[in-house]
C-alpha cells in the first residue's frame, strides 16, 4: 500500500495502461508539451512520444470526434477535455455519435474510448468554468458515466473505463486532485461499472453522494458519529448505469436519506435518486428525502458567494439533523 | 482544363488525369469513352442504372408507407456515386451523410440488405436499427451514413488517424453535401487532418442546394474546392455528371492520399433531380432549373454516349435493363418477406460491454418489482 494523491493515481494508471496495450493513446489540449492543465499527464509525452501522446488544436468537436472514429477502428483513445465546461462544444459528437454508434448500426461497431474531464466549483473560476454538467451525459443511454471519489477508486475505475468497449465519460473533480488515499501497489483491480459502494455502514440515515460529495458526506458521517448519529454512506461512483438497488436497500434499512450533489437542484442527479427511493422504498421512509445541491445561480466569482453556493459539511449536516428531527429523533 | 498533377490549388476539371494509367505527364488527357474497355463502361452503366432503379423503387415504397422516417435519394447523382466508389479499393473506408443508399450499394453492400434496412427488417445492413440514414457494414468498410450535418467529418478524420497510427495503407473517403462546408466540424476536421497528415479524401457533393438554401446564400466562398486552401489542402472541382471524370479525379486523390499520407478535397458538382427528400416537392426550384436537371440526366446522358460509341447496343441495353429490374424486384421482395426485429432484442445494442444495473425498463414497468 502507498498513500498517493488522486492525481498520481490517474497518472500511474494511464502509464500502466499504455504499457499494457499499444492501442491506448492520449489526445487532448496541452497534454503533451505542457504536461496537462492539471498535470495528470506529466512525463507521459517524454515516455511515449508524440505518436501516443497527442496535443490537439483547440477544437473539442474535432478531436473528440476523431477519437470516436479511431475507436471505431479498434484504437482505445483516452481524451482529456481540459474541463467539462468545454465538453459542450463536443456534445454533438459525444451524444449523437459516441453514444449512438453501437445501437444505430445494430451492434456492428463499438466505441471503446474514454473522455476524462474535471469539473466542479470552489476555485473562483466564475460562471463558465465551475459547472457540474454530468447530468447531460448521465441522461444518455449508450454512455457510461463514472465519478470516482478516492485515489484507489480513480485507479480501478480508470482501468475499467479504458478496457471497456463502450464510450465512458470519466469525471474528475478539481477539488479531489490533491486528496490522498491508500492505493495497493502493483494493483490491477478493475472496478465493476454500474455498482455503487457502501463506504460506511450505519443505521440512522443514508447519505448519498458521488465524486467530491462522496468525500464530503464521509466527513459529515464522521462528525455526526461523535454525536451518536449513525450514518450509512453510499458513494454512487457510477452515474450511468445507476445502482438503484444499493441506494434503495440502504434506505429501506435506515428509513431516511439525504442526497448531496455538486450540481444544480432542479432536474439534477439528486432528483433521479429521490425518485428511485420513492419508487423502491416509499413504505420504508420515515421522513421526506432531502437534497442538498449547488445554489441555482451562475457561479459567482467572489469567494463568500461561491462558498455559499456550494454544498458543504455544514449544510449537509444541517439537512441530516433536520431530517432526523422530522423522523422524531431529536438531535442537535 | 485544369491540371492537378502539380499542386496549384485546383480548378474545374473535366478529369484530372491519372486513373489506371501512371500519372506521369501534366498533360495527361482526360479519359474518353474511346479509351475505355467496353466491359468497364457497361459495368459503370449498369451500376448507375441499378442505383437509379433502386432509388425509384425506394421512392415508391416510401409513398406506399413501406418505408418510414426520412428518405433522401441519390437521383441525379448516380454518376458521382459510381465514379467515387470505383476509385476506392476494397480495403478503403467510407463515411457518408444521410444520402447514403447509392453509396452503400456502390461500396459493395447487397441491394437486398440495403432495401431490408429501409423496410426496417432484421435482415437489413444495420439489423433494422439504422434505417435510411444509417447504412453500415464492417465487411465492405462502409462505416456509416450519418444524419447530423457534418457529424461524419470528425469520425472519418479519426478513422484516418487509426490507419495512420497503425501504419496501414488504407484511405478514408468522407462524403458530404455543399451545405456541410459551413459547420464547425468541417473546419476542425480539415485542420486536424492536415496537421496530422492523415490519409483522407473529403468529398463535397455540390448539388448547389442544402435543402432549399443555395450554395451562394450559405457559403461566402461558393467555389468549395478552394476552401481547402485555408488548410493547405489541395482541392479540385470535377463535373459530377461525368462518371469517368469523377472516377479519374477521385482515383488521383485517393492514390495520392495513400502515397503521400495527406488529406485532399474533391468537389463534385452535381444536381439532385428531386427534392431534398421524398416528401419535398422542391417548390423553391424554378421550372427552368428543374428542366435543366432533367435535360442533364447523367444516366440518360451516359446511355446515349455509350450508344453513340457503339458500346451499348439495343440488345445489351435491354439485357441490362432487365437484369437491373429483376435485381431491384428481388431486393424489394426480400425486404418485404424479411422479419421485423424481435421486440425481445430491444436492449441488445445499448452497450457493447454488458454492465451491472443497466436499465431494461419498458414503458410503464415499475423500477422495483417486488
Ligand atoms: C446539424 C444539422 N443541422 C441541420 C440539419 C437538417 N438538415 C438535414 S440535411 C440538411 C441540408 C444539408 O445540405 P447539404 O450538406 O448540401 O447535403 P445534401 O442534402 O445536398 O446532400 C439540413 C439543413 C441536420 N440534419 N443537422
Amino acid at each position: 500500500m502507498s498513500v498517493i494523491t488522486y492525481r498520481q493515481a490517474l497518472r500511474d494508471t494511464l502509464r500502466a495502461e499504455m504499457h499494457r496495450d499499444e492501442n491506448v493513446l492520449l489526445l487532448g489540449e496541452e497534454i503533451g508539451v505542457f504536461e496537462g492543465s492539471y498535470k495528470i499527464t506529466e512525463g507521459l509525452l517524454k515516455e511515449f512520444g508524440e505518436r501516443r501522446v497527442r496535443d490537439t488544436p483547440i477544437a473539442e468537436e474535432g478531436f473528440v470526434g476523431a477519437a470516436i472514429g479511431a475507436a471505431m477502428l479498434g484504437l482505445r483513445p483516452v481524451v482529456e477535455l481540459m474541463t467539462i465546461n468545454f465538453s459542450l462544444i463536443a456534445i454533438d459528437q459525444i451524444v449523437n455519435h459516441a453514444a449512438k454508434i453501437y445501437g444505430m448500426f445494430g451492434g456492428q461497431t463499438s466505441v471503446p474510448m474514454v473522455i476524462r474531464t474535471p469539473g466542479g466549483g470552489g476555485q473562483q473560476l466564475g460562471a463558465t468554468h465551475s459547472q457540474n454538467i454530468e447530468l447531460f451525459y448521465s441522461f444518455i443511454p449508450g454512455l457510461k458515466v463514472l465519478a470516482p471519489s478516492t485515489p484507489a477508486e480513480a485507479a480501478s475505475m480508470l482501468r475499467a473505463a479504458i478496457r471497456d468497449d463502450d464510450p465512458v465519460l470519466f469525471l474528475e473533480n478539481l477539488g479531489l486532485y490533491n486528496t490522498k488515499g491508500e492505493v495497493p501497489d502493483d494493483d490491477d483491480t478493475v472496478a465493476e461499472i454500474g455498482r455503487a459502494a457502501v463506504t460506511r455502514e450505519g443505521t440512522d440515515i443514508t447519505l448519498i453522494g458521488y465524486s467530491r460529495m462522496a468525500m464530503v458526506t464521509g466527513q459529515v458521517a464522521e462528525r455526526l458519529a461523535e454525536e451518536g448519529i449513525s450514518c450509512e454512506v453510499v458513494d454512487l461512483r457510477s452515474l450511468r448505469p445507476l445502482d438503484r438497488e444499493t441506494i434503495v436497500e440502504s434506505v429501506r434499512k435506515t428509513g431516511s436519506a439525504v442526497i448531496a450533489e455538486d450540481d444544480w437542484l432542479t432536474y439534477g442527479i439528486g432528483a433521479e435518486i429521490a425518485a428511485s427511493i420513492q419508487e423502491g422504498a416509499f413504505d420504508y421512509l420515515d421522513a421526506p428525502v432531502r437534497r442538498v445541491a449547488m445554489a441555482e445561480v451562475p457561479m459567482p466569482y467572489a469567494k463568500p458567494l461561491e462558498t455559499a453556493a456550494l454544498p458543504s459539511v455544514e449544510s449537509i449536516t444541517t439537512a441530516v439533523k433536520e431530517t432526523l428531527n422530522a423522523v422524531g429523533r431529536r438531535v442537535g | 482544363m485544369a491540371d492537378t498533377a502539380k499542386p496549384k490549388g485546383g480548378g474545374t476539371a473535366r478529369t484530372t488525369g491519372g486513373r489506371r494509367r501512371s500519372r506521369k505527364a501534366s498533360t495527361d488527357a482526360a479519359s474518353t469513352i474511346a479509351d475505355e474497355q467496353p466491359k468497364v463502361l457497361l459495368d459503370y452503366y449498369r451500376q448507375m442504372l441499378l442505383i437509379r432503379r433502386f432509388e425509384e423503387r425506394t421512392g415508391q415504397a416510401y409513398t406506399q408507407a413501406r418505408i418510414g422516417g426520412y428518405c433522401h435519394l441519390n437521383l441525379g447523382e448516380e454518376a458521382t456515386v459510381v465514379g467515387l466508389m470505383t476509385a476506392l479499393q476494397e480495403r478503403d473506408y467510407l463515411f457518408t451523410n444521410y444520402r447514403d443508399h447509392g453509396y452503400a450499394i456502390g461500396k459493395g453492400m447487397s441491394p437486398r440488405r440495403v432495401m431490408a434496412e429501409l423496410y426496417g427488417r432484421a435482415t437489413g445492413v444495420s439489423k433494422g436499427w439504422g434505417g435510411s440514414m444509417h447504412m453500415y457494414d464492417t465487411e465492405t468498410r462502409m462505416l456509416g451514413g450519418y444524419g447530423i450535418v457534418g457529424g461524419q467529418l470528425p469520425l472519418a478524420t479519426g478513422a484516418a488517424l487509426a490507419v495512420s497510427y497503425r501504419g496501414g495503407d488504407e484511405v478514408v473517403m468522407c462524403q458530404m453535401g455543399d451545405g456541410t462546408t459551413n459547420i464547425g466540424a468541417w473546419h476542425e476536421s480539415l485542420n486536424i487532418a492536415a496537421l496530422w497528415n492523415l490519409p483522407i479524401v473529403f468529398v463535397v457533393i455540390n448539388n448547389f442546394t442544402g435543402m432549399g438554401t443555395t450554395v451562394e446564400k450559405s457559403s461566402a466562398e461558393p467555389e468549395l474546392y478552394k476552401r481547402g486552401s485555408a488548410f493547405r489542402i489541395e482541392g479540385v472541382r470535377v463535373d459530377g455528371r461525368d462518371v469517368l471524370a469523377v472516377r479519374d479525379a477521385a482515383t488521383d486523390m485517393v492514390e495520392r492520399a495513400r502515397a503521400e499520407q495527406r488529406p485532399f478535397l474533391l468537389e463534385a458538382t452535381s444536381y439532385r433531380m428531386k427534392g431534398h427528400s421524398v416528401v419535398d416537392p422542391a417548390k423553391y426550384r424554378t421550372k427552368e432549373q428543374a428542366e435543366e436537371a432533367k435535360a442533364n440526366d447523367p444516366v440518360l446522358a451516359f446511355e446515349s454516349q455509350l450508344e453513340e460509341a457503339g458500346v451499348l447496343t439495343e440488345e445489351i441495353k435491354k439485357e441490362i435493363a432487365e437484369s437491373v429490374r429483376a435485381e431491384v424486384t428481388d431486393a424489394a421482395d426480400f425486404a418485404e418477406n424479411s422479419p421485423h426485429p424481435e421486440v425481445s432484442t430491444l436492449f441488445d445494442y445499448t452497450y457493447a460491454t454488458p454492465v451491472a444495473n443497466e436499465s431494461r425498463r419498458m414503458p410503464a414497468d415499475p423500477v422495483f418489482a417486488e
